[in-house]
């Protein structure tokens, strides 16, 4: 496949939820593209709208509660919002796979974590039981799972945190998906581990040219395998960038307290951490003007009146915030 | 007073945790021994189920050992019951692993918080109780008004905090903090990290503080003990341990932190690991770590090797350390 070629594409994509106190706006305006083979990171705050817009991708929102209020979603030429919920199963594991941030969520508690995931291979694959079991297997041996004959047949509550997430990662990868969507993939997971499944993720990126979408709080993952990076505040894409442009050049004021946040390793112990002070904005309510403004040590007058609109620093860098828009 | 180190307030020794499981027993906390200080933060940090949950949970007492005892002020915490047991529980609190399941999504965040408070029979009048709550709140950086809101109404790192509340509810004096931030972003690690921090020069609190992100754990720990398959294999003050580390394994773990640079990250150097990784349930003979050993030899297979002074407060379980 080249790399040119673009595989999944999102414009203006907006998705509420109703809830008891009001319309949650949960993902507002988000529009983005990925590339074949390539490795897309999104990062921001806790509640920004990271998992709702994975999970609207696979078009796994409750609806109702979740509404999706306008937008686009194109996955290799086909409109993924139009499709028949049977349509959509056919792409879910096989052509797009996902991790997801809650392995209990994916996981069913009733049956065996191998079973979960032969059940998968002999519906997308047409394996046999023996193939499947057989894969299965291997599977979770690449994931790091030691034993793997005997956690197959052991069902998720015997697993630790961290083997759940291995388990649920071995179901995502086993189809050889051609986009894989990885939520949070290894917060459970000791560094060795996770240096062993990016490892398998960037083969299969290699090796298929998979593209990747992958959400983390972890910096580090997106500087070790990202090629680019979008960075979300309450439900809007505020600053988008190549690897190096974001942790090189960040422009907006979030990206760059995010940035100044992280522990250093040779920072001294009695040193305080730089956090961003405040918390963001209600989203039943968002502000009218830029959703960071009453956090932000930049703000002006007209940033709590209107947002920002896009001002582009490269051609692969953007951002929006007033202090590049402003005349 | 018992003759034991009177700066201890917490003394663990010789403890197991085993679990039977179908046609096994699986050796989740096997043979630990550790004392913590007063005002002191040990950080835990080892591969994903190597027990560092199970061990928090034993030494608490939400699980009962197999084997071993753990002092608390001098006493023996297994060996209490009634009112003193009570009176221990509510002075060791734990903030578990997962913010999104352990509050109850039915309750509102003043009940939450105040069940800590009618379980240990100290709920005053409503109005009390709600002033207490509210002060509780602000402490963590929540205001007074979300005392009325249900857990799905947070972020996840204000639901974080809301844990924290309800952990320091009781004024106790040692948090067992599982993973309390991995679900966060940084800019709201960085906030609760530097509220445990404050609490603890306020209060004096102690901490065991078991976490992934091993930046995180140097920053916040005065010692850092690392586990291995149910066996601590290090343990060193956390500056030494990171300068010099002596097990292969914690060589292992640190030359794979991802460093948010991309420059740095494209040039470093890992130690990528090879081999099994063994059961808990049939650990290898010898060294556990000797399955992913670069350094592993014979001896390895047949000897175990013991956790070891090999300079002054710095252990390691390594024949070659
Ligand atoms: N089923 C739901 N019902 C109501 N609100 C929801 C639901 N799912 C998500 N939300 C809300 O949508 C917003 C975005 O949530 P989302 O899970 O996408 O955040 P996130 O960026 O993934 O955060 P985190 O980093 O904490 O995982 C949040 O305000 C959240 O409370
Ligand atoms: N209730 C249980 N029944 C059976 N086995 C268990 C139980 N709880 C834990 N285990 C096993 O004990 C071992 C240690 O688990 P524990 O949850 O303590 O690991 P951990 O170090 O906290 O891992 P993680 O970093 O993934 O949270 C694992 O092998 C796990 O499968
Ligand atoms: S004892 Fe042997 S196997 Fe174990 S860590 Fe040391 S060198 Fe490696
Ligand atoms: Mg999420
Ligand atoms: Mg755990």
């Amino acid at each position: 496949m080249s790399k040119q070629e673009t595989v999944l594409s999102v414009k203006n994509l907006e998705v509420a939820f109703n809830t008891r106190g009001g319309l949650v706006q949960a993902v507002r305006n988000v529009t983005f593209d990925l590339k074949a083979g390539e490795a897309l990171a999104i990062v921001g705050e806790s509640g920004s709208g990271k998992s709702v817009t994975a999970q609207t991708i696979m078009r796994l929102i409750p609806t109702p509660p979740g509404r999706i209020n306008g937008g686009t979603i194109d996955f290799k030429g086909q409109d993924i919002l139009k499709k028949s919920e049977k349509e959509m199963e056919a792409i879910r594991g096989k052509e797009i796979g996902m991790i997801f941030q809650d392995p209990m969520t994916s996981l069913n508690p009733t049956i065996t974590i191998g079973r979960q995931i032969t059940e998968v291979l002999m519906k997308h694959q047409n394996m046999n039981n023996t193939q499947a079991k057989e894969r299965a297997v291997e599977m979770l041996r690449l994931v790091g799972l030691p034993n793997p004959e005997r956690r197959f047949a052991q069902y998720p509550h015997e697993f630790s945190g961290g083997m759940r997430q291995r388990a649920m990662i071995a179901v995502a990868l086993s189809c050889d998906p051609t986009l894989l969507i990885a939520d949070e993939p290894t917060t459970a997971l000791d560094v060795t581990i996770q240096a062993q499944i990016l490892e398998l993720m960037k083969d299969l990126q290699h090796r298929l040219g998979t593209s990747i979408i992958m959400i983390t709080h972890d910096l580090g993952i997106v500087a070790d395998m990202c090629d680019r990076v979008i960075v979300m505040y309450a439900g809007k894409v505020v600053e988008e960038g190549t690897k190096e442009e974001i942790f090189k050049n960040p422009q907006h004021p979030y990206t760059r307290g995010l940035l100044r946040s992280l522990p250093r390793l040779d920072q001294p112990k009695d040193e305080p951490l730089i956090p961003i002070d405040g918390t963001p904005p209600n989203m039943m309510h968002p502000p009218k003007g830029c959703a960071f403004a009453d956090r932000c040590e930049n703000a002006m007058r007209i940033c709590a009146e209107q947002d920002a609109d896009v001002t582009t620093h490269s051609p692969t860098h953007a951002s929006r915030c007033w202090m590049h828009s402003a005349v | 007073m018992s003759k034991s180190n009177s700066n201890a307030l917490i003394q663990i020794d010789g403890l197991k945790k085993y679990f039977n499981v179908g046609d096994g027993t699986l050796k989740a906390v096997n043979d630990l021994s550790l004392n913590i200080a007063k005002g002191e933060t040990v950080g835990v940090v080892g591969e994903s189920g190597c027990g560092k949950s199970t061990a928090g949970r034993t030494i608490l007492r939400l699980y009962e050992p197999t084997a071993g005892t753990v002092l608390f002020n001098g006493e023996n915490i297994y060996k209490m019951n009634g009112s003193k047991l009570k009176a221990a529980r509510r002075n060791m609190q734990m903030i578990f692993q997962d913010p999104y399941a352990s509050l109850n999504p039915r309750w509102s965040v003043e009940s939450i918080i105040a069940e800590p408070f009618k379980l240990h029979n100290l709920a005053g009048s409503r109005k009390e109780m709600r002033y207490k709550i509210e002060q509780l709140l602000d402490r963590v950086g929540l205001k007074p008004e979300h005392a009325d809101r249900y857990p799905h109404e947070f972020s996840g790192g204000q639901r974080q905090r809301i844990g924290i509340a309800r952990a320091l509810a009781v004024d106790p004096s040692f948090i067992v903090c599982d993973e309390p931030i991995s679900a966060l972003d940084v800019s709201i690690q960085a906030q609760v990290v530097n509220l445990l921090k404050d609490l603890q020069r306020e209060q004096g609190l102690t901490y065991m503080f078991i976490a992934h992100d091993l930046a995180m754990v140097k920053h916040i720990s005065d010692r850092v003990a690392v586990m291995y398959l149910g066996k601590m294999v290090e343990l060193a003050e956390s500056e030494a341990l990171y300068a010099n580390p002596q097990h292969p394994y914690t060589k292992a773990l640190l030359s794979s932190i991802p460093v948010p640079d991309p420059e740095i990250e494209a040039k470093k150097e890992r130690i990528v690991l090879k081999g099994d990784i063994p059961s808990p349930i049939n650990p290898p003979s010898g060294c556990p770590f000797r399955t992913r050993c670069p350094a592993a030899t014979e001896r390895c297979a047949s000897e175990v090797p013991a956790l070891r002074e090999v300079s002054k407060g710095h252990f390691a379980a390594c024949h070659y350390a």
